[in-house]
């Protein structure tokens, strides 16, 4: 009994510390240049705020008809997805995406690319 | 009042059969999750519904369990509001059996969404004018109203107010089934609905199919644990079962007679009762599945006496009458949107997008297996209530139940 | 402040604007008179000073369709392979008279109502309508429950069956949720003409013309008040922005 109680313990230690194992391996993801030399506000801002950004801007555009080019989607995507050396844009679901370099190595579910096209806008 | 204590007992051991029948339950319940899972990964398609008929199966099944719930709480009802001793042990099992239908059907319900994983939306923005936006607080409020409701029930200082209680939840209840029957009522645009009269047919329906899925599971319980159910208990469930659905057929009698006199809805009702127009299927399920196999044939079972005398023939009357439900809802809903929408009187109108024809739908597995799990979910639930909280009378013996009775 | 400070600019902006009319008529007649006219600034919220509207003249509407054709190009609308599920934002409607075999042909589409049925009944307030009168679904808060599709007096909403990809970068669309004619919002909010008006009036009949209900001087509101515009199904009180001639 009491060896099995040990089995357990060890097991669950080690499932516990399989995840960090794992994280270690995986190397921080390489994101992809933008256009230009500036983002809309500084990195860390984005970084720790760009859902929110784009949720207001969002719900501002939605309801307001606000058509503004800061904090939106479609602007986002015009400066950092970039056409591949093919002239073909990265798919959502590859590391070559901006987006998803990023949100793939945080494991964050991303819900805007269900509806919207996550290439750049057609050229005009 | 009735002296005679009646004591609840939770079923007791473990038997081979029980734990059989919370598998299957449990399966059946998997079964209908994973195929919701699989009609979100591949999107609606895999189902029968399109954009003419937008609600389909799942929907046939979510209210008829959520109608179904709110009668099922009925038993109750008439003991605490209507101060019938005799329903009194009943109330318990009446009032966990109306909790687990209504979460059966809701798990239905919120699985077919398009988007089930945004459920928390509906808390995060709320419509305040939408019946939808009334009938997710009036749901989750049933379930807490009638939480409390076993308590004061169940809970022997708490008696005193099992009455106000019960008061509360038969007002919720019926406020409940006048939301669901105003989903279909308030839609102004189709034939087959914008009438008023859906609120109380609802609730006369919810009566019927409440207490139609009671009595099985009162007699699928009693049977199983070997208890007594004495024939005085039995024999007034009989005869309410016949006069619910007496009332029932007379709402929707009323609502086509008022149909066929305005001119207006000749067109719907040639449809559904004629099948004129493509209706046939829905005029088929009409007369013969809700208005004969499950309005008139237990109609009859009832009131010839046969029910009374037979067990079996009470049974069957009650599956009959969740069978007619089932029409009833699949009448309602799918034949309500398949009459095309009338947008030129006079006129006969064409597109490509099915505008003057009937809208087709065969539904497909995917949606029966989830309707069926939430059937499943609320049997389950029921099954597994009974077995950890004294719920069921230790018996239900003539004696018991009626303190004057002389063998 | 003095009130002739006032009145000075408000003559000057007046003549500002007629300029401005005066150039658009002279560098695009007809069809830019809207835009330059009518255009808002991108940080300006739309308000209910205007409302947007189209009338449709179906003596002039034939068996066409171009606005079809416009309309789910721009939009990004593709044919899904089944015909009941794939959707249709705006349709070529036929209705024929039963006594008299009088035939109209008129373009179906989402008819912006005042008091539109598919809000009243949304859960979320997905189904909303912006200031300016132009029904929208939010797709952001959807959640898929369908039950706008139910309360629709026009059809005029569809179901998304399936994933969506290779959407309008404007006109983003997805499985799971509802969706409709925006009355091209992106295109308005920038001045400009629907696209299914903007196909009509050039490679079709001619037979729309879109604009500013609340403006009495909008070409729509002088057609409006000079032929008359009647709303299909009227008997519901819904004050819809889409008017019909000749039905």
């Amino acid at each position: 009994m009491r060896s099995l109680t040990r089995t357990l313990v060890f097991a669950m230690a080690a499932a516990m510390l399989l995840p960090l194992a794992s994280l270690a391996e995986v190397p921080f993801p390489d994101i992809p240049k933008g256009k230009g030399d500036q983002c809309v506000a500084p990195t860390d801002v984005i970084r720790q705020t760009h859902m929110d950004l784009l949720v207001h801007k969002r719900d501002q555009t939605m309801h307001l008809g606000i058509r503004t080019k800061q904090y939106s989607l479609r602007e986002c995507l015009n400066c950092h997805v970039q056409a591949k050396p093919d002239g073909t844009y990265p798919d959502i679901d590859s590391k070559e995406h901006f987006c998803n370099a990023c949100h793939s190595y945080a494991a964050v579910k991303i819900d805007c690319f269900q509806c919207h096209v996550a290439r750049p806008d057609d050229p005009k | 009042m009735a002296k005679t204590k009646v004591k609840y007992l939770a079923v007791e051991g473990l038997p081979k059969g029980y734990l059989l029948l919370l598998g299957v339950l449990g399966l059946s319940t998997l079964i209908g999750v994973l195929s919701a899972h699989h009609m979100e990964t591949e999107g609606h398609i895999i189902t029968g519904m399109n954009n003419q008929i937008v609600w389909g199966l799942p929907h046939v099944f979510a209210v008829f369990l959520i109608v179904a719930a709110s009668g099922a709480l009925n038993i109750a009802s008439i003991s605490s509001v209507f101060k019938r001793p005799i329903y009194k042990p009943l109330a318990r099992l009446s009032g966990v059996v109306a909790i687990a239908l209504l979460v059966g059907g809701v798990m239905v319900l919120v699985l077919d969404l398009g988007r089930p994983d945004r459920l928390l939306v509906t808390i995060t923005h709320v419509n305040p004018k939408s019946i939808f936006t009334w009938n997710i607080v009036l749901y989750s409020g049933f379930i807490g109203v009638v939480v409390v409701y076993l308590w004061m029930m169940m809970e022997r200082k708490m008696n005193a107010y099992s009455r106000p209680v019960g008061i509360a939840a038969f007002i919720w209840r019926l406020v409940l089934t006048t939301g669901t029957g105003s989903i279909f009522g308030f839609l102004v645009a189709r034939q087959g609905y914008d009438a008023a009269i859906y609120a109380p047919m609802f609730i006369v329906m919810s009566f019927a199919y409440g207490l139609a899925v009671f009595i099985l599971i009162l007699f699928a319980a009693y049977k199983a644990t070997n208890r007594e159910l004495g024939d005085k208990v039995v024999q007034r469930l009989a005869a309410l079962l016949g006069i619910f659905s007496t009332g029932a057929l007379f709402f929707v009698a009323v609502y086509h007679l008022t149909n066929l006199y305005a001119t207006e809805h000749h067109g719907w009702d040639a449809f559904v009762l004629l099948g004129r127009n493509g209706g046939g299927v829905y005029a088929t399920v009409f007369w013969l599945v809700q208005v004969i196999l499950g309005s008139l044939v237990p109609i009859a079972l009832v009131f010839s006496g046969l029910a009374h005398q037979s067990r079996k023939l009470l049974g069957l009357a009650a599956a009959l009458v969740i069978l007619g439900g089932f029409g009833q809802m699949y009448v309602t809903i799918i034949g309500g949107q398949a009459y095309p929408l009338v947008l030129f009187p006079g006129s006969e109108i064409t597109s490509s997008f099915f505008d003057g024809v009937a809208g087709s739908y065969s539904p497909s597995i995917w949606e029966f297996l989830l309707g069926l799990g939430g059937f499943s979910l609320a049997l389950a639930i029921v099954a597994f209530a009974v077995k950890i909280l004294p719920f069921l009378p230790e018996s239900l013996a003539d004696s018991v139940v009626d303190p004057h009775h002389s063998d | 402040m003095s009130s002739n400070n006032d009145s000075k600019r408000s003559r000057r902006t007046f003549l500002k604007g007629t300029a401005a009319v005066a150039t658009g008529l002279a560098l695009a007649p007809g069809v830019r008179l809207l835009g330059v006219a009518q255009a808002k600034a991108d940080d300006e919220a739309v308000t209910g000073a205007v409302r947007w509207g189209l009338l449709i003249d179906t003596a002039k509407c034939s068996d066409c369709d171009v606005c079809v054709e416009a309309c789910h190009a721009e939009n990004g609308v593709k044919d899904q392979g089944d015909p009941e599920t794939t959707p249709q934002w705006i349709r070529k409607l036929m209705a024929k008279d039963k006594m008299t075999g009088h035939v109209v042909t008129l373009p179906m589409m989402c008819q912006h109502c005042e008091h539109p049925p598919c809000v009243d009944v949304c859960p979320t307030g997905a189904s909303f309508r912006r200031a300016d009168g132009i029904v929208l679904v939010d797709r952001h808060i959807c959640i898929g429950c369908r039950y706008c599709m139910m309360a629709c007096p026009y059809k005029a909403r569809s179901f998304e069956h399936v994933d969506v990809t290779d959407q309008a970068p404007h006109a983003p669309r997805g499985k799971g949720t509802v969706e409709s004619c925006t009355m091209c919002v992106h295109r308005v909010d920038k001045g400009r003409e629907p696209a299914c008006v903007e196909a009509c009036n050039s490679t079709g009949q001619g037979a729309m013309v879109f604009g500013d209900l609340k403006d009495s001087t909008s070409s729509i509101s002088m057609a409006l008040a000079e032929h008359g515009g009647k709303q299909i199904r009227a008997d519901l009180g819904l004050n819809t922005g889409v008017r019909y001639r000749g039905i």
